[in-house]
């Protein structure tokens, strides 16, 4: 009460079969993601949104407007609720072209146009889908389906956009032609956006918010780089994908086409990705645990750019039998990934002060 | 059609063909759709029930449902009594072999209409709904759109057995010419005359020709809105 309206605010219950969905999340504007392992519930949360399945419990508002309450009787039929829904397979509708497709929701939308409202126009514009208008979906690839999913939504003027894995069934050139449109939405568009995925990678791009879906229930909410820091949580964000998320500003250009990035991990430096890195501004850095060296000594004569002192603080084994090792840096975490023998070699422990070399660093543009 | 050589009870009975399967495919689509939409989609008691018993034409003899027909729908019958005092005469009447030839078209049309809706990615109709479509336009712009190859089939099912019903339509309104006999009719007064094999062999040569355009015109139907929906059969 007295609070700014939260974008979503959701706290419901509901049970499949023998499978508890029990959750409660109030996530502010931006990109909210849910993250979890598979049968986690998050594509049922989004559904319970959606109105597609029916809470046993519970209530669900976006941005203040109540779209279920079972207390109050309250039940909202999908299509009286203004979600724009991106699903994994775009659905997009096989007997009308890629123009009908994106004006399907247009007519119902009708009586919340303003003039800023996009239009089929500026849409297939900002999505780069000008020249598909007329064809039919059979006839578009994967990542033209994901794009024309994605306009669908936004021309149906919806409160808060949901997306069910959209990438999931992309390659990484597709995806790396949908990513900027997302980037886009989420900074200049002002819709909350509840994003599925259980890629670190979009994580680390696109998250404002992380909730962190286990069993059916929120394990954590928060910020990308501190539930990725945070060791009670290695069980999601760990295996094979482990790694760091940092925060960074973007400092200055230090010749050689690299870099500067201020973390509190320290000074990091990266190539340069033309059109991404503006001094000042803010970024996030994703490094992955396999991509880190650890030596006991400050390393001399190493052709790796970033050596990062730190101090370690957790040991654990993973599956495979490797150990991922956590270093405090300056009070920013960083993984490490070390086979079992080079762990005794080093004779890893908490408390050791070691130097991480960093081979690779995943550049995302964060928020 | 005189200059092939038809005599006039044959042109009657050949126009009366066309029209009683063309009144009885259209009067039988609606409800046809309904009872397959039902079939397909509803959850309600009796649900097998209605299956049986809108297949019973599909395996009774023809000659049962044809008097099922005279004793529900006669000039004395259950419904045919009332509906003769409003002027809907169904007894001894081409309106009557229409509804003959629509009740035994009718399972063989909700047969193929139920399987195209059951082809319908109620998916694609969840999608349409969160864009803001309500049940009923979702029905009109996705799903009818979608099982349309599939009503068009069973369209030219019923079609096709209208043309040749013979059984129930000749025990429900009799063999008249000129008023209730139809192709299948007229073939078989031919057989049983002397001297009417001539005859007997011209309507079977149109039954054939028209039998087939029908199936030609739904192949090349079907083609076309399966090239409209990309690829989907």
């Amino acid at each position: 009460m007295g609070q700014a309206v939260a974008a979503l605010d959701l706290d419901i219950a509901l049970r499949q079969g023998t499978f508890q969905v029990d959750a409660k999340i109030s996530a502010g504007p931006g990109l909210t993601v849910l993250f979890g392992p598979s049968g986690s519930g998050k594509s049922t949360l989004v559904d319970l949104v959606a109105g597609l399945k029916r809470p046993d419990r519970g209530r669900i508002a976006v941005d203040g407007v109540p779209l279920v309450d079972t207390a109050a009787g309250l039940w909202l039929p999908p299509h009286r609720r203004r979600v724009g829904y991106v699903f994994q397979e775009a659905r997009l509708l096989p007997h009308l072209t890629v123009r009908q497709n994106l004006l399907y929701g247009r007519w119902f939308a009708r009586r919340h146009l303003t003039p800023d409202s996009p239009t089929c126009e500026s849409v297939a514009d900002l999505l780069g889908i000008t020249h598909l208008l007329n064809r039919r979906p059979a006839a578009l690839s994967g990542g033209e389906k994901a794009r024309v999913a994605l306009g669908r939504a936004l021309l149906a003027l919806p409160r808060i956009l949901l997306m069910d894995e959209p990438l999931a069934a992309l390659d990484e050139a597709r995806k790396a032609e949908i990513l900027p449109y997302l980037e886009r939405l989420r900074d200049h568009a002002g819709l909350p956006i509840l994003y599925v995925t259980h890629a670190v990678a979009e994580v680390a791009r696109l998250a404002t918010t992380v909730v962190m879906m286990d069993q059916g229930r929120v394990r954590a909410l928060g910020a990308p780089s501190t539930l990725w820091s945070r060791p009670d949580l290695m069980d999601l964000t760990g295996g094979a994908e482990a790694g760091a998320l940092l925060d960074a500003v973007v400092s200055h250009e230090s010749g050689d086409g690299l870099f500067a990035l201020d973390t509190p991990a320290g000074r990091i430096l990266v190539p340069h990705v033309p059109g991404h890195l503006v001094p000042g501004t803010r970024t996030r850095l994703r490094i992955p645990a396999r991509d880190v060296l650890l030596s006991d000594r400050p390393p001399q004569g190493l052709s790796a750019l970033n050596v990062l002192p730190g101090v370690v603080d957790d040991v654990r084994e993973d599956a495979d039998g490797s150990r991922v090792v956590r270093l405090d840096c300056g009070g920013a975490p960083l993984l490490a990934r070390v086979t079992r023998t080079s762990a005794s070699v080093l004779a890893i422990t908490p408390g050791q002060p070691l130097w991480a070399i960093v081979k690779a660093v995943a550049l995302d543009q964060g928020s | 059609m005189i200059d092939l050589g038809f005599g006039p009870d044959e042109v009657a009975a050949i126009q009366l063909s066309l029209k009683v399967a063309i009144w009885a495919t259209l009067a039988a689509l609606p409800p046809g759709i309904a009872v397959a939409l039902a079939l397909a989609r509803g959850r309600f008691w009796g649900r097998d029930l209605l299956n049986g018993v809108v297949h019973l034409p599909l395996i009774l003899p023809p000659v049962v449902t044809g008097y099922g027909l005279l004793l529900l729908m006669g000039r004395q019958g259950w419904l045919g009594k009332p509906l003769s005092s409003l002027g809907i005469v169904f007894a001894f009447n081409w309106t009557g072999a229409a509804l003959a030839a629509g009740v035994m078209g009718f399972p063989l049309m909700v047969r193929a209409i139920r399987l195209s809706i059951e082809a319908v990615d109620a998916k694609l109709e969840q999608a349409a709904g969160t864009l803001g479509a309500p049940p009923l336009w979702v029905f009109a712009t996705v799903t009818l759109p979608l099982m349309l190859p599939g009503v068009l089939a069973g369209a030219v099912l019923a079609f096709a057995k209208a043309l040749g019903e013979f059984g129930a339509t000749i025990t429900f309104v009799s063999n008249i010419p000129g008023r209730t006999q139809t192709l299948s009719g007229a073939i078989y007064t031919y057989t049983q005359s002397p001297g009417g094999d001539a005859g007997a062999l011209r309507l079977v040569a149109v039954s054939v020709a028209l039998s087939l355009m029908a199936l030609l015109l739904s192949e090349a139907l079907a083609r076309k809105v399966g090239r409209r929906l990309g690829g989907v059969s």
